[in-house]
């Protein structure tokens, strides 16, 4: 009987991911350590930078696993932006313009789950379509860049600003100021949607349905699977939390403007196939997600320290980690080949 | 409907755009039984299982099932799991990524109290289940981990706990090894004493004597007959199969000499193709022409896309012309004076929308490579010459290939490879779907390119046509070269090999 370890190719790819979070961290924390690298607030801030990106990386999971993929997010996200700008300027007030947005994006995510799910369009192109028609909505909204000031908004501004302290690892600046580690609100609003995605994924029926689907959509329908109806339900709630990821991304900026969130889909793709998802659907977990977007963060971080990098940086270096990745996967992919 | 019957079908009929699939089609599956279906490729077994299994929507007919009144129509796989009929195919359908409980009980897991799935619970069922099978797993292990017969055996398991009262097995076995089959039967088996009948869909004629206990043949779509399995031998199963009755088989004499020379062309020992053809040994002499008989099906194709390199042989020799050569891809093969005539000419052989003369040079420009275009003189006087030859009936040698009759299009794709001058050339049911007139001319041309000294390796479904042209012939069933015949070459010494299993003959 041919039967492995249970720690199978995956789990192995999960492991690297995180090891390598590790390493990088721990080598910022090596050179820039009298750059103050190594404060816990070094480590906060990239969560709280990146909160949006990880709400989108959660979904992006989600679609990728039904081997589907989404790349209308950042224009999503970007029109999000514009509609809470605008919409708080013309005096609505906060509650009600995230509740829209999360409106908006279920509303949109359906139509796109419709096509894919029932028409059987492809994802790309749908969510291509998708893209352009956000991008487009964005510029409709309005032109020009619009700041979420004070004046505009109290209860959104003072939403942006809430600092929550972390009761430890703080540290004595310079100037002999105590400094308390904090986070934002974005921070809690991205680890609750990690941890609920998670909890889904793994518990309940449609968690394991978008597994199923992605091993073998075929099967999946064999074995009396919706499938149409859980591609559909799959890219809704990509949008829904991208959505989330918007309001997180506006509270992080306070504006709206055309070229936000630019490539933010890719941002979210690569954090995923770092975090071992396949793109061909079936393999991957959100918390391989989330530390794609730490290893990302970590990267812009330590570029950012170093203060002598050029910016561009950090994007050649995703590259290269995704090139890596990508080799690793497929290497695991022919030894499992191999072994049938 | 008769006691013990667990489902009837009457009178099924379905048709394609073009073809009659089936037509009036009856079956009878008991409790307890394990029924084969058999048929060669094309006589419509799939299409039958399909029309029970709710995939194709059939026009005529009835299907009756045990316990539910009136006729059933099934309109999904779904609505056949709910009236008891389950389906393993091939292809195990179950999703690799997945542990096999998972793979057991997805789309109806049980609950916890919080809407969540209980997975103790079904882990815990998921191992009984496979234990009282007699299946040695961890259930909590993913489905990829195992073999593929440990696979199969899952996916009848998950039919099987859905209360399954048909078990309908399509080829279960073609990608097992012998040891896997055996333990697939145990289990059917098994099964079968717990009151499941079973229709096993295969085609190796070993499996269906070693498990079956009753046989439905058809034939073109057509119903033959329902046999007890201790009343239908070998030689008469395949000879029902093949549309032949033995007691007026006629001797065929040979129209031709024997244009073999000494020298060997071809020579293969234990080339093999896993999961296609099992290690052969042939040797093909200059200016002789082998045949290659055997069921539809049987590995004929697949020996000879393993010498040319179609499929990329994992194991044994080639030796052409008395020196060692290794193949991995057809282009190695034409560089070694071979060609191929695919079986499957419209997707494999000619490109319709090229014309008569781009066709036929396709091969010559591939083998010289494509930065060393042959110029439009050469390719002209080539395609002239070859038209003749053949006596391709087209308008002109730009026509498209698309609008010739099929009996020219065969006969451009074989001027395609006279044109590369070949010394061993592999035809692959040259005459298939072609008028007798045609076939006698390619039969003729056959015979003419041996006497030129060529090699040829003949595969076709009519026997007749191969005792007049092969002087000697490979016997191929379940993917196995199981004998070779080079003398008293006659329709019935022929069947009875491709029958073989000496202790069923009668």
């Amino acid at each position: 009987m041919k039967k492995r370890s249970s720690l199978n190719g995956h789990t192995i790819l999960l492991f690297i991911t995180i090891g390598l979070f590790i390493v990088l961290y721990a080598g910022g924390c090596i050179a820039y350590g009298s750059k103050g690298f190594t404060h816990l607030q070094t480590f906060l801030n990239i969560l709280i930078t990146n909160a949006g990106l990880i709400c989108v990386a959660c979904g992006l999971t989600v679609v990728m696993l039904t081997a589907g993929i989404d790349i209308s997010v950042g224009a999503l996200i970007a029109m999000d932006c514009m509609m809470l700008a605008v919409g708080m300027r013309s005096g609505i007030g906060a509650v009600p313009m995230m509740l829209l947005v999360l409106l908006v994006g279920i509303a949109f995510g359906a139509f796109q789950g419709f096509m894919i799910g029932y028409l059987g369009i492809q994802p790309f192109i749908v969510t291509m379509a998708g893209m352009f028609f956000c991008r487009g909505m964005t510029a409709v909204i309005c032109t020009d860049q619009v700041s979420i000031t004070k004046e505009i908004n109290e209860t959104f501004y003072n939403l942006a600003n809430m600092k929550i302290n972390i009761p430890f690892g703080g540290y004595t600046n310079k100037k002999g100021m105590y400094m308390v580690p904090y986070i934002r609100v974005t921070v809690v609003v991205a680890l609750l949607v990690l941890v609920i995605v998670y909890l889904m994924l793994r518990y309940t029926k449609f968690g394991r349905s978008l597994y199923a689907v992605g091993g073998n959509a075929q099967s999946a329908a064999m074995m009396g699977l919706n499938v149409k109806s859980i591609r559909m339900r799959a890219h809704m709630l990509c949008s829904v939390l991208a959505s989330i990821g918007g309001i997180c991304y506006c509270l992080n900026t306070m504006a709206g403007s055309v070229s936000q969130a630019l490539g933010l889909e890719m941002d979210a793709i690569s954090s995923a196939v770092i975090g071992g998802t396949l793109l061909t659907g079936g393999v991957g977990n959100v918390f391989g997600s989330f530390f794609g977007v730490l290893i990302n963060g970590t990267i812009s971080s330590i570029v950012k320290t170093n203060g002598k990098l050029a910016s561009s940086w950090p994007n050649i270096l995703t590259a290269i980690l995704l090139f890596v990745f990508i080799v690793i996967q497929s290497i695991f992919a022919a030894v499992r080949n191999r072994r049938k | 409907m008769e006691e013990n019957v667990v489902l009837t079908a009457r009178g099924i009929t379905m048709t394609f755009p073009g073809v009659k699939a089936l037509e009036d089609v009856d079956f009878t599956l008991r409790r307890g039984e394990i029924h084969a279906l058999m048929g060669e490729n094309g006589a419509g077994k799939s299409t039958l299982i399909k029309c029970l299994t709710g995939i194709n929507d059939f026009e005529a007919g009835e299907i009756h099932i045990a316990g539910i009144d009136g006729p059933v129509k099934n309109h999904s796989t779904r609505d056949a799991q709910n009236v008891g009929i389950s389906t393993v195919y091939q292809e195990v359908n179950l999703c690799p990524n997945l542990s096999v409980a998972e793979n057991l009980f997805i789309g109806r897991e049980p609950m916890t109290a919080f809407h969540t799935i209980d997975r103790k619970s079904y882990n815990k069922r998921s191992q009984k289940i496979m234990d009282d099978l007699g299946i040695s797993v961890d259930v909590t292990q993913n489905l990829e981990n195992y073999s593929l017969a440990i696979q199969q055996m899952v996916a009848i398991a998950r039919a099987v706990d859905m209360d399954c009262k048909v078990l309908i097995l399509d080829e279960p076995t073609s990608s097992l090894d012998d040891e896997e089959v055996e333990k697939l039967f145990v289990l059917m088996r098994r099964l079968r004493d717990q009151g499941v009948g079973i229709i096993f869909v295969t085609h190796f004629l070993e499996q269906v004597y070693a498990v079956c206990d009753r046989i439905t043949v058809l034939r073109d779509g057509h119903f033959v007959g329902e046999y007890p399995i201790a009343e239908l031998p070998r030689v008469k199963l395949v000879a029902a199969m093949m549309g032949k009755n033995l007691d007026d088989l006629e001797e065929i004499g040979k129209e031709h000499e024997n244009t073999a020379e000494d020298k060997l062309e071809i020579s293969a020992k234990g080339l093999s193709h896993t999961g296609t053809v099992k290690p052969f040994d042939l040797d093909i002499h200059k200016g002789e022409v082998v045949g290659v008989a055997g069921l539809l099906g049987s590995g004929r194709s697949e020996l000879a896309r393993a010498i040319y390199g179609a499929d990329k042989a994992n194991t044994g020799s080639l030796e052409v012309d008395g020196k060692s050569v290794k193949i991995n891809q057809p282009i190695d093969a034409m560089n070694l004076g071979m060609g191929m005539l695919p079986d499957d000419r419209k997707a494999e052989g000619i490109i319709q929308d090229l014309s008569v003369r781009e066709n036929m040079i396709l091969a010559l420009q591939a083998k010289q490579g494509m930065f060393k275009p042959l110029s439009r003189a050469k390719q002209e006087e080539l395609v002239d010459e070859y038209i003749k030859v053949l006596q391709v009936k087209t308008a002109s040698k730009e026509t498209l290939v698309k609008q010739l009759s099929g009996g020219n299009q065969q006969k451009v794709i074989l001027g395609r490879w006279l044109i590369t001058q070949p010394d061993f050339l592999i035809l692959d049911e040259p005459t298939r779907g072609i008028d007798v007139g045609t076939k006698a001319e390619i039969q003729k041309l056959i015979l003419k390119l041996a006497g030129e000294g060529k090699s040829i390796l003949f595969i076709s479904s009519e026997i007749s046509e191969m005792l007049r042209t092969c002087s000697r012939m490979a016997i191929m069933r379940d993917g196995e070269k199981v004998n070779e015949l080079d003398h008293d070459l006659t329709q019935e010494s022929v069947m009875k090999a491709i029958a073989g299993g000496e202790q069923n003959n009668d």
